[in-house]
């Protein structure tokens, strides 16, 4: 994409991740590029299982079980995929962040919010104790929980989910990283608390010009929050492109089918469409396009050949061998409401 | 750290324990068949000399009455004298009590050196042929009582490779270390596999955990990402069993001190319910119950200094 004038931080290329054995290997992420310009929240979408955290967890290589990566992230033109562990320590949680599902289960239980702050602090900052602590405090300010100063002493139990998943922001942001890889943050909160995060997430991007990835299988959190979207099912990416484009006029049929998925101006009681059949399994993918098993526009040709990610304006590609039929397919939804 | 009020709870916590425990002993004396009288007295003693003795006992007295001289008696450290051995029982588990107490820390420490590394290796290698092999060796342990582990390691290890002694109990704490070994290492053995099982597992739980996760991904280093949130939350369930199993050591070293002919309070115990020494039994399991109760104790302490959530009483 080469419309954006920010500079690209993150460049991945043909990422390939997989597990199992090298005779029989579970592709999790399959050939799979995308950009990241300084300062862009990009959306990552797909259902479970789509490999979207897997990708995320590739980037900076804390896949478990351990897999296979290949191909190339390029981290400011530096490669991450050759690097070793203790070379890939010094850029996690400094220069590119991550935070979890689950609020509840991905804070230690029996540390005090402060410590799990500032252990961040000591790894990658020279600041002294009491530096630490006023960072922390600084950065539980920033994410909004009110008396900040009284809480560091307080351990995770103490807080409500919502307030939980800020603290885990806190710690991500404390060594001012760059990427923000944001793994399902609200899935697991109330709505109300998903808009504070979500709103929280974007004024941070802003503010801070850091990189979020925000993965979700929510096309709402999307359309609300990212600058660009990704579209992925199977491990493959269907659809890349502004959220305007991928949100108001969506491609891919599976883009299509989730889109028509969301309750949107329809009339009480209407049945709410649902792509037919469940996502394949791993080791059950078709050599050609993914989708091609529940795809209502598939021809002979879908499973055996793998559509390209092609151009279709000027910021956007998608992977179908059927576009005119996709559009024909689900065109007709405007007219029939 | 667990604040004092939770420590002044949990020891209040004690006093029901004790008094059940003090209730249970008194009762039990006291109904079991026989007359304290006749087995003190001498073969020929007057109904008259029998009265003085039950007087002197205080067994003339209402129960409740000889309960509460129980009771206090007991909390002045006056356990009575021992029929068998003819001196004050306090005096005999005084005595008796530092090889026990001995035996079981070191027996303990063995257990915790034992399962503590392999468990690890185990734990980092789920499922291959290392763990394989440490998890069967160690079930092999635990489907083995103590007292046959023992017997085993005396008769290879003492008696035919003659590296350690038979039994008995040294003068320093060098040499106790040295004599001690194979009844602390038998009790070990069994103690470790319910360790290793435990913290096998915890261990394979938090490496997967999301909390583990989300520490590699702030770039904290191998270090301090197993001791501080692996090793850590592993230990709170592995803390629990090994309290419990330290309370199960206890009365394991009647055996084990029967076995080994150490003199501790195990084989005091043993020989006492031979005897039909009543104040003896009595005192030891007092002193039984309260060896228990201070290890549970410690146990809770130490699990609140872990687990912040098990502070709130």
């Amino acid at each position: 994409m080469a419309t954006q004038e920010k500079p690209v931080v993150l460049d991945v290329r043909h990422l390939r991740t997989e597990f199992g054995t090298r005779e029989r290997p579970l592709v999790a992420v399959d050939d799979v590029s995308f950009q990241v310009a300084a300062g862009e929240i990009l959306g990552l979408v797909g259902e479970s299982g789509s490999g979207k955290s897997i990708t995320l967890r590739s980037i900076l290589g804390i896949i478990r079980p351990r897999g296979r990566v290949a191909g190339e992230i390029l981290w400011n033109g530096q490669d991450l995929v050759p690097l070793s562990e203790a070379q890939l320590r010094r850029i996690r949680g400094r220069e590119i962040a991550m935070i979890f599902q689950e609020p509840m289960s991905s804070l230690n239980p029996l540390l005090t919010v402060g410590l799990q702050i500032s252990e961040n602090l000591v790894a990658h900052t020279d600041l002294d104790a009491r530096q630490r602590r006023a960072r922390a405090i600084e950065l539980l300010d920033l994410v909004g929980i009110p008396a900040a100063r009284n809480r560091l002493d307080d351990f995770p139990h103490e807080f409500s989910g919502g307030m939980r998943q800020r603290v885990m922001i806190a710690i991500a942001l404390a060594s001012n990283p760059k990427l923000l890889l944001a793994d399902e943050p609200t899935t697991a909160l109330d709505v109300t608390i998903q808009d504070q995060i979500l709103r929280l997430i974007q004024s941070l991007s802003r503010d801070l010009g850091m990189a979020v990835i925000l993965v979700t299988h929510d096309m709402g959190v999307v359309a609300e929050t990212c600058d660009r979207v990704a579209v992925m099912y199977g491990g493959r990416l269907c659809e890349i492109g502004s959220t305007a484009d991928v949100i108001g006029d969506a491609r891919h049929p599976y883009s299509l089918g989730l889109l028509r998925s969301i309750p949107r101006d329809v009339a009480p009681r209407t049945p709410l469409y649902s792509i037919p059949g469940a996502p394949p399994a791993l080791n059950a993918l078709p050599p050609g396009c993914a989708f091609s098993a529940r795809c209502p526009v598939a021809g002979r040709e879908c499973p055996d050949l793998r559509p390209k990610l092609e151009a279709i304006g000027t910021s956007r590609l998608v992977a179908c061998h059927h576009l005119e039929d996709a559009q024909a397919h689900f065109g007709p939804r405007e007219a029939a409401q | 750290m667990p604040s004092l009020s939770y420590l002044v709870a949990r020891l209040l916590q004690i006093i029901p324990t004790f008094l059940l425990v003090m209730i249970f002993i008194f009762l039990l004396v006291r109904l079991l068949p026989g007359d304290p009288a006749i087995a003190m007295a001498e073969a020929k003693a007057t109904d008259a000399q029998l009265e003085q003795i039950r007087h002197n006992l205080g067994l003339d007295q209402p129960l409740p009455v000889q309960f509460l001289v129980f009771v206090k008696n007991t909390l002045t450290g006056e356990l009575g004298r021992s029929i068998m051995l003819k001196a004050p029982v306090t005096e005999i588990i005084l005595a008796r009590l530092p090889t026990t107490i001995f035996l079981a820390l070191y027996s303990v420490v063995l257990a915790i050196f034992l399962a503590g590394p392999l468990a690890f290796l185990a734990a980092s290698r789920v499922n291959t042929p290392v763990d394989v092999a440490i998890r069967g060796v160690f079930q092999l342990g635990l489907s083995m009582p103590v007292f046959y582990i023992g017997l085993l390691l005396l008769t290879v290890l003492a008696a035919q490779l003659r590296w350690f002694p038979v039994g008995g109990y040294g003068k320093t704490f060098l040499a106790n270390l040295y004599h001690l070994i194979l009844p602390a290492l038998s009790v070990a053995l069994y103690t470790s596999a319910i360790i290793l099982r435990n913290l096998r597992a915890s261990l394979i739980e938090v490496l997967d955990a999301d909390y583990v996760q989300f520490a590699r991904a702030k770039g904290l280093s191998p270090r301090i990402i197993m001791t501080r949130h692996v090793l850590r939350n592993a230990l709170v369930s592995t803390v629990t069993l090994l309290g419990l199993s330290i309370g199960n050591l206890m009365s394991g070293t009647l055996v084990t001190e029967t076995v080994f002919a150490i003199p501790g309070v195990g084989r005091l115990m043993l020989e006492a319910i031979f005897a039909r020494d009543y104040p003896l039994i009595q005192g030891l399991t007092l002193t039984f119950a309260v060896l228990v109760s201070v290890v549970f104790l410690l146990t809770d302490v130490v699990q609140s200094w872990l687990d912040p959530r098990l502070r709130q009483s």
